[in-house]
């Protein structure tokens, strides 16, 4: 492995994640093993994962619903606790996930100025970035309408939009594109690949395997809270493909 | 090479370990245009969402004042304060910065999930927002405050200047308590249904419709307590510094800052030992 020449920027060793989940009732098929799963039950939802992320990567995480992509993506920003193991980072990634506006109440506009300063940004940037962002979101008609009227692609559009301003050393996009109509999803395609080329690091969630091809340059496939494959996009793609 | 020694070689740190309490500062500097933006812009949604806007940020504590003051004028008969509808008014308007900054900042991380679970920032900006806007609530407040109190025959003196001084420590103390709050109902979500019963039994326990002294003149050792009482404290200074004939122990002065700087510093060190924290479910 060519460790020594590259950087690592994300290192996950290791990582089980469990939930504590209260159930009421019986789940199908329990009845016959004569034990109901009343109470709280635990679920494994990640079962020791490793890998090692480096800079100008992008990354792209299938798997089947359930699979424990979104959960592996959380452990990564520190919002699940591994029960076991550690998620290492050179900084603290930003997750762009999909649903809910950033500050509802708020109108877009007042939204990119809010979340741009949360993100590091000085004052005079945002004004000099705010048209660009407003142009990528394509939202211009809109934009001083609260956050909370919009639909949840016109939410994810501007999420996006707000967070790719920024050249990221660390970005999570978990299904936030799919809700995004098609030519956005080209777009913020293209700005994946731009911030992956500056010496960023894009972690990729989806279900599209279009978009996993053409941003993606490795993949990491779960199945059931385990890696499954990780390597070179077509390679990976295909096997997962074979498997459905 | 294990992946925790490759870590440690490139410098790579536990995702989500909280950072060390200087560079916990720092960032929190640098996010000082958020904390202010945020908190004007609170302000404006808020104004928004009701057709009389800004006016009822002192319409509400001047009714507050009229109905508590009239019934609890009643009940106290004889032991009515001095000059009573200025104490109340006092009361009130400046237990309202207390109880906003108490019940507001026990939803800034609640309130702000989204916001948290997206962006990477230190998470003490969201209550630091909520006692910068209600520290900017105040303003108008209490130039309403000082109109009433003209109305009622009060006129301003040079002990008047005074009072912005004692706010710097009430905004301290305010401050630690939204930093306390904050995290409290993170562990806690019943808090959120509990915290208007505590903001209500602080109401009627800090001295805001009644003279402490007058009332427990025969219980020394409650009048004792009331002494280290923070919010009395300040109600009292505030009092003997708007109304011209009442008196205060000096020593209140030293008592409300000391209160303010440590329950600043305190909350703030409480928020920050928990930062892993917030955000998650």
């Amino acid at each position: 492995m060519d460790a020594n020449e590259r950087t690592p920027v994300v290192i996950v060793d290791g990582v089980h994640v469990k939930y504590q989940v209260f159930a009421s009732g019986k789940a199908v098929g329990a009845s016959k093993l004569g034990r109901t799963t009343r109470g709280v039950r635990t679920v494994h939802a990640l079962k020791g994962v490793s890998f090692v992320a480096y800079e100008n990567e992008s990354i792209g995480v299938i798997g089947a619903n359930g699979s424990g992509k979104s959960t592996l993506m959380r452990a990564m920003v520190g919002l699940t606790p591994p029960a076991e193991g550690a998620v290492f980072a050179s900084s603290r990634p930003n997750l762009l996930g999909v649903g809910a506006a950033l500050l509802p109440d708020l109108s877009g506009d007042r939204n990119i100025v809010l979340g741009g300063l949360a993100l590091g940004f000085e004052r005079s940037e945002i004004e000099s970035l705010r048209d660009d962002i407003v142009a990528f979101a394509e939202l211009e008609e809109f934009i001083d309408l609260p956050m909370r009227t919009y639909s949840s692609g016109m939410q994810a559009r501007l999420k996006f939009a707000i967070a790719a301003a920024k050249q990221h050393e660390i970005l999570i996009v978990d299904e936030a594109l799919s809700v995004g109509d098609k030519r956005f999803r080209a777009r913020s395609e293209g700005r994946i690949r731009e911030i992956r080329d500056n010496a960023g690091t894009v972690f990729l969630v989806s279900h599209s395997m279009t978009s996993i091809r053409d941003t993606c340059d490795r993949v990491i496939w779960l199945h059931k809270g385990e890696l499954v494959m990780d390597g070179p996009t077509a390679e990976v793609v295909t096997a997962y493909e074979a498997s459905r | 090479m294990s992946m925790s020694e490759l870590a440690a070689a490139h410098g790579l740190k536990r995702v989500g370990a909280r950072p060390r309490l200087g560079s916990y500062l720092r960032q929190v500097w640098e996010r000082r245009q958020f904390i202010i933006t945020m908190a004007r812009y609170r302000i404006s949604v808020e104004n928004q969402n009701n057709r009389l806007g800004a006016v009822w940020l002192f319409l509400k504590p001047l009714l507050n004042a009229l109905v508590y003051g009239l019934i609890f004028g009643v009940l106290q008969g004889g032991n009515r304060p001095d000059d009573y509808p200025a104490y109340v008014v006092i009361g009130v308007f400046l237990y309202e910065f207390f109880s906003k900054c108490f019940s507001q900042g026990a939803k800034a991380i609640t309130g702000n999930r989204f916001l948290v679970q997206s962006l990477a920032f230190p998470r003490i900006a969201l209550p630091l927002a909520v006692a910068v806007q209600e520290l900017l609530n105040q303003g108008p407040m209490l130039a309403v405050m000082a109109i009433v109190l003209m109305v009622l025959g009060h006129w301003p003196t040079w002990d008047w200047l005074l009072l912005p001084v004692l706010l710097i420590s009430y905004t301290l103390f305010n401050t630690g308590v939204a930093f306390i709050t904050a995290r409290l109902t993170v562990h806690f979500r019943d808090l959120t249904q509990i915290l208007p019963f505590i903001s209500r039994i602080l109401f009627y326990t800090s001295g805001v419709l009644f003279n402490v002294d007058k009332l427990f003149a025969n219980h020394p050792a409650v009048i004792q307590l009331f002494n280290w009482h923070p919010i009395y404290q300040v109600l009292d200074i505030a009092r003997s510094l708007l109304m011209t004939h009442a008196s205060y122990n000096p020593m209140f002065w030293l008592y409300t800052a000391l209160w303010g700087v440590c329950t600043f510093v305190g909350g703030f060190i409480f928020f920050w030992v928990a930062e892993e924290r917030y955000g998650r479910e």
